[in-house]
């Protein structure tokens, strides 16, 4: 049926209106939302599937025609990244279980993530650039919400700062559409690209590419916009941490890639050099972050910056590997780094304090959550095997293919200190002697149980990326040849 | 000393139920004229807070004996169910039906889906107003 891809919307914002009712029964939220999460999860692999046999989906919201009405389209691309974050819900909303407490749990928490997943999914899918705006908004409401809940001083001083930026970026992604609707008089994405591909790429448009690269800078944290993020990101707890670090960012750099591939490819000189050079800033400045830091928070959240400077400077090049390889790359860093998140989580539950230097001698006691954080850390620096491999194997090899070997060598460099940055976590943290507190009460064994899975699933994307591949291939495709998508939503 | 508020309260028992009226008035006209859920609701709470400024929090919520959060999830409902039941007809989402009905007392009657739609927005904006502004008042 046509209405499949509307599912992973749909399934989300009615469990979430569901839960409004049984705010105070604790008991029902939780089955409510991990029944309705499976829910997502297998009819978003039955729409990968569905894309996978027939092309790309696109449903007339309305049954209005094409550039009238609002359309969903589902290329693969965005079925992947569907999945993916139902996956990485579930996981957070199972390690919720243990670890957020009865206080946030009866204050709607659970309901307040599935608005969150509704948020993503919707703009995941959506083809209508204010749509976009509209999910992005009912995202970051949510995530405003998830930011605060609880009420702690430092999350209530977070949140200010992080209401302040995105209604500053909100604000300016409202007038960028102003702008590009008064040039090109249309809100549809696929007639926006048509209509930019009659006209010709003009200076306005190059003018609304570079606004665009600020909005959606803003909300995925590349330099020189990424100031708000280490301190947000630092404030709520363990789950919130995870779903922001591996959805918020990625919503930005998917929408990044989704203009510049689908908008913006006509006159590439100007508008990629400025992500080119912003993106490898960006990775060094994350680099940077990740490695002078003694907190284990803040070195993963430096970990994000560099890695989204890594799938930016793939999007920057354009040609048919590197964005193969920052498809790649971006599923693998939404699984990983949701994964690291939660193992932190587990780590600061035990040992009460985020501080490195101030515990030692973890492995002795927790043996298999000493390996998992080992095993992640290697599949995050991308050692063969795992999951990172491949997908930056493939940014280098785009970067020297295109004769760029600065870019292509700091994208090699940069794993060599994201690596040196988790290893001083491993080798601080869990070898050495006994040092520091013990929390015996910690529910180890039950948190355990979504980061496994999360990891499992890395290894397997890694492992099984011959299988996989098909798949990234037919996403890039896309991408590459943004006809596929015009024609699919104009049914020309 | 004890202020006696006789006269707003006895203006507010009279002009709340115009209010309330041309709320109602506004809601049912947004498909051919200037209004519709959103003004509709925001007129009604304004309607409980001048309610609530003539008496105390105690007094209207024993006039409305109920929870505004509920509210809000209940004009979700509609909302998303005006959606989700065109999904069993085999049509796209949100794709709304109409037709002309001839209806005991009001005679002939042109009545559309959308108007299930704007129940729910009018419910939400109401439960939202509501919610914020007795948060806000119940709060020390």
């Amino acid at each position: 049926m046509s209405n499949l891809l509307i599912l992973p919307i749909l399934v989300p914002l009615v469990t979430a209106v569901i839960l409004i009712f049984f705010s105070k029964n604790i008991l029902i939220g939780r089955w409510v939302s991990v029944i309705s999460s499976i829910v997502t999860i297998i009819s978003s692999l039955v729409l990968v599937n569905q894309i996978h046999m027939d092309g790309i989906q696109t449903l007339d919201i309305g049954s209005w025609p094409a550039p009238f009405g609002i359309t969903l389209v589902s290329d693969m691309l965005s079925a992947l990244l569907v999945t993916t974050t139902s996956i990485i819900s579930f996981c957070c909303i199972l390690f919720s279980f243990r670890s957020i407490g009865k206080e946030r749990e009866r204050f709607y928490y659970y309901a307040i993530v599935q608005f969150l997943m509704v948020g993503v999914n919707g703009a995941f899918t959506t083809g209508d650039i204010f749509n976009l705006f509209v999910f992005f908004e009912v995202m970051l409401m949510a995530s405003y919400v998830l930011l605060v809940i609880g009420g702690n001083k430092i999350q209530l001083r977070e949140s200010i700062k992080y209401i302040l930026v995105n209604v500053t970026s909100s604000t300016l992604f409202v007038i960028t559409v102003a702008y590009l609707y008064s040039v090109v008089g249309t809100l549809n994405m696929a007639d926006i690209s048509v209509k930019i591909n009659q006209m010709g790429q003009t200076g306005i448009i190059t003018v609304i590419a570079i606004l665009f690269l600020i909005v959606f800078g803003l909300k995925g944290a590349i330099f020189p916009l990424y100031f708000w993020l280490p301190g947000s990101y630092y404030a709520p707890p363990a789950p919130v941490m995870a779903l922001f670090g591996a959805l918020l960012t990625k919503v930005g750099v998917y929408s990044i890639l989704r203009t510049y591939s689908l908008f913006f490819y006509h006159d590439t000189g100007y508008t990629h050099q400025i992500l080119w050079i912003l993106s490898l800033i960006t990775i060094v400045i994350g680099v940077i972050g990740a490695i002078a830091y003694w907190d284990l928070k803040k070195i993963i959240i430096y970990n994000i910056i560099t890695a989204i400077g890594i799938i930016l400077y793939g999007i920057s090049q354009m040609t048919k590997d590197s964005i193969n390889g920052s498809v790649f790359y971006l599923i693998h860093d939404m699984l990983i780094k949701a994964a690291l998140f939660l193992l932190i989580g587990i780590i600061i539950s035990i040992t009460g304090t985020s501080k490195l230097r101030n515990f030692s001698g973890l492995i002795n006691q927790y043996p298999f959550l000493g390996w998992m954080f080992f095993i992640a850390t290697l599949s995050l620096a991308g050692i063969p095997p795992l999951s990172g491999f491949l997908g930056k194997l493939l940014i280098a090899k785009g970067g020297f293919l295109e004769k760029d070997f600065v870019g292509a060598l700091i994208v090699l460099l940069s794993s060599l200190f994201v690596l040196y940055s988790l290893m001083k976590v491993f080798i601080n943290g869990f070898w050495g002697t006994f040092k520091g507190e013990r929390n015996q009460t910690a529910p180890v064994k039950f948190l355990l149980v979504p980061t496994t899975v999360l990891i499992v699933l890395a290894i397997f994307y890694g492992v099984g990326s011959e299988w996989i591949s098909t798949y990234i291939s037919q996403a890039s495709e896309v991408l590459i040849n943004p006809s596929i998508y015009i024609d699919a939503v104009l049914k020309e | 000393m004890k202020t006696s508020d006789v006269i707003l309260q006895t203006m507010t028992k009279v002009i709340s139920f115009i209010i309330v009226l041309f709320a109602l008035h506004l809601f049912f006209a947004g498909h051919y004229h200037p209004g519709g859920g959103f003004v509709g609701g925001l007129i009604t709470s304004g309607a409980i807070v001048l309610l609530l400024l003539a008496y105390d929090i105690k007094t209207v919520a024993k006039i409305f004996p109920f929870d505004y959060k509920i509210l809000i999830g209940l004009g979700l409902l509609f909302a998303v169910g005006t959606g989700v039941g065109s999904l069993f007809f085999g049509v796209p989402f949100l794709t709304h039906a109409f037709g002309h009905f001839h209806l005991p007392l009001l005679g002939e009657t042109s009545l559309h889906t959308a108007v299930l739609f704007d129940t729910g927005v009018y419910l939400v904006v109401v439960g939202v107003t509501m919610t914020i502004i007795q948060t806000i008042g119940e709060s020390e």
